[in-house]
């Protein structure tokens, strides 16, 4: 070998080890079985990404303790109170500074209310801001499948912004340029929403915001009418999975065994978690936000004119319990729910919900 | 005794790299040695204890035995024989035939004054089974990360371990793997016919020669590796498959936590187009 050919050689194969090493992560990584031994079941984790939420996801300190208080409620005390009216004036008053810190700290009260006449509904953000206070309301108090007794408040996804960092709308439709030159049909973006996969990268639309059977396997070695899954919505399916992959930083196996991925006895009781957030994920956005796309201003709306909706990463932002697990309802006890049991909740829990302590053998999902 | 009259000549003493003469002889058409002593007590230990794992899980189904490793809070440590020590010792049993088996290859070669290219890669081999159940579990800190010893449970390992990285597919050592996986079969493809279309002439044809097989690969892309090359190629072409899909587990997990597709954002992000 001549000198001149063992440069390029040597020069050739650090190229190579720096492309194969490009972006990798260091060992060691902490890792947590989730299922029986020698499964393969376990979530791997690097120490940088459990730093990194761990400093992303500081829960902001109540502006002051929660006092008793004889104060009047506050539907009788101000004018216009049409949720939060079941709680005291000064509880209210504390809410209403905790809300301004968690979604306009920089406008304040303004963002929402016209300071001439604060009971008045003529800023739109007040009229939203009503309606997911009803929201929260309603996944504290009948979506405890999913948020346990945990709950969420406005914080949970809003962070001190007016929109949640992970929002997501319906895409506009492609430039098919004669069903030719970049018809990617929704395919092969390397974008977030589907943990940068070639997969169809709106799983949202038919799944988060519609009610579509979320399928993947037959039951049955060939293909027949009735257990038939084809391609395409496999594809969507996984795209759906993916995104809840990317948006809580667990793996596949975090929920299923990949043995038979519907097989409710095989999964984890964190896919029964996940059943009810998705279900719970559909009602926010059939219910709370879709119907407000009136209220808000073109600007506030994605391409084809749907309002901004929630889907996993709305909530847990890469971790699997948004914030941490750490709950803010002690401290806002007024958004655990109606206080007077006068108050229904709006949502009834989903009849074929499967029971988490017996799963059903074969239940769909 | 099946033994050519004419094999005799290449049995000569000497050789070994351990136990001198003590174990040099042969039974029957099989060279003994020391590490063949070695590599019949681990294979007959380790399956001596599937067979006694089977017996305390009532699961003869040759299908269904499988020796699981530990649970993953036992760390790097031992664990009880009933909950993953029975794995640990077959490991160990394991990759003690193994590599026992390679040391009997290397005393043949020794004694034949040949190359070392048979156990070399079958070392390769060794390395990626070593790999799955020493190297990656040692670099994510606990034996749990090993592959359980059953037909049916290795593939649902298989499958689980590919899906805690989301797809598999999207591994870039693994794409290196696949390819020359398929590369190798097909150089086999290629040469296997090859050789056979020269010792298989027409009826009243010659049986050609390698300068047949050299013509006919120039004439059909302008080149050939020639006889000796084709083997050097077929060798560098399964070694690096076994090598890089040893790589690809390596990279999985201890270098890598989040699912491999998200791997190809430096991509994405190179300044150029970012």
């Amino acid at each position: 070998m001549t000198g001149t050919f063992r440069r390029i050689a040597l020069a050739l194969a650090g190229v190579g080890l720096a492309v194969t090493l490009a972006g990798c992560e260091a060992p060691p990584q902490t890792s947590k079985q989730t299922g029986y031994r020698g499964t393969g079941m376990a979530q791997i984790t690097s120490p940088e990404l459990e730093a990194y939420l761990k400093q992303a996801n500081v829960v902001p300190p109540p502006p002051y303790p929660l006092e008793p208080s004889d104060a009047p409620l506050a539907k009788d005390f101000y004018q216009n109170v049409q949720v939060l009216g079941d709680i005291n004036a000064d509880e209210f008053n504390r809410l209403m500074l905790s809300i301004t810190e968690w979604v306009a700290p920089t406008e304040g009260c303004n963002y929402c209310h016209n300071p001439e006449n604060l009971a008045s509904d003529e800023v739109y953000t007040k009229v939203v801001a009503r309606r997911m206070l009803q929201m929260t309301r309603t996944i504290n108090a009948s979506w405890t499948d999913h948020v346990k007794q945990t709950g969420v408040t406005c914080y949970t996804c809003h962070r001190g912004k007016h929109i949640p960092t992970n929002v997501w709308a319906r895409p506009a439709p492609e430039d098919l340029r004669g069903n030719f030159i970049g018809a990617k049909r929704g395919h092969n973006d390397p974008v977030e929403s589907v943990a940068f996969s070639s997969l169809p990268k709106d799983p949202f639309t038919p799944y988060l915001l519609g009610a579509e059977p979320i399928r993947v396997q037959g039951h049955t070695a060939l293909p027949s009418d009735a257990a038939h899954r084809s391609i395409a919505s496999t594809e969507k399916t996984y795209g759906l999975m993916m995104h809840l992959s990317k948006s809580l930083g667990v793996n596949c196996t975090y929920c299923h065994n990949s043995r038979d991925w519907a097989n409710w006895s095989d999964s984890t009781p964190q896919r029964v978690t996940a059943w009810y957030g998705i279900r719970m994920a559909r009602q926010i956005n059939a219910e709370y936000i879709e119907p407000l796309k009136p209220v808000f201003p073109a600007t506030r709306l994605g391409p084809l004119g749907d309002p901004l909706k929630v889907n996993c990463a709305t909530c847990h932002q890469g971790a699997n319990k948004p914030l941490l697990g750490v709950s803010m309802l002690a401290d806002h006890p007024a958004l655990a729910g109606p206080r007077t049991p006068a108050v229904a909740p709006d949502a009834a829990p989903p009849a074929d919900a499967p029971d988490p302590k017996a799963p059903a053998k074969r239940a769909p999902g | 005794m099946a033994l050519l009259s004419f094999e005799r000549k290449y049995r000569v003493r000497g050789g070994t790299l351990v136990g001198g003469d003590l174990f040099d002889f042969w039974v029957g058409p099989f060279y003994v040695g020391f590490f063949g002593v070695t590599a019949a007590f681990f294979a007959a230990l380790g399956t001596a204890l599937i067979f006694y794992t089977a017996s305390q899980q009532g699961q003869f189904n040759p299908w269904l035995i499988s020796v699981d490793p530990p649970d993953l809070k036992y760390g790097l440590g031992f664990a009880p024989l009933r909950e993953g020590g029975i794995w640990q010792v077959v490991t160990f049993c394991a990759i003690g035939a193994f590599v026992s088996w390679a040391l009997r290859e290397v005393e043949i070669c020794r004694k034949l004054g040949m190359g070392y290219h048979v156990p070399l890669a079958f070392g390769v081999a060794i390395f990626a089974y070593v790999s799955l159940v020493v190297i990656r579990p040692v670099l994510l800190g606990a034996w749990g990360h090993g592959f359980p010893y059953g037909i049916f449970t290795h593939l649902d390992w298989v499958s689980n371990v590919g899906y805690q990285y989301l797809s598999f597919h999207y591994n870039p050592a693994h794409l290196i793997a696949v390819t020359f996986f398929f590369t190798t079969t097909f150089a086999l493809a290629l040469h296997g016919s090859l050789v056979l279309s020269a010792t298989n002439p027409g009826e009243g044809e010659l049986v050609k020669t390698p300068e047949h097989e050299d013509t006919f690969f120039r004439d059909l892309i302008g080149y050939s590796i020639g006889t000796l090359g084709i083997h050097r190629l077929g060798l560098f072409l399964a070694l690096s498959a076994g090598f890089w899909a040893a790589i690809c587990i390596i990279i999985s997990g201890p270098f890598w936590s989040r699912g491999w597709p998200e791997w190809w954002t430096w991509w994405l992000d190179l300044p150029i187009w970012r």
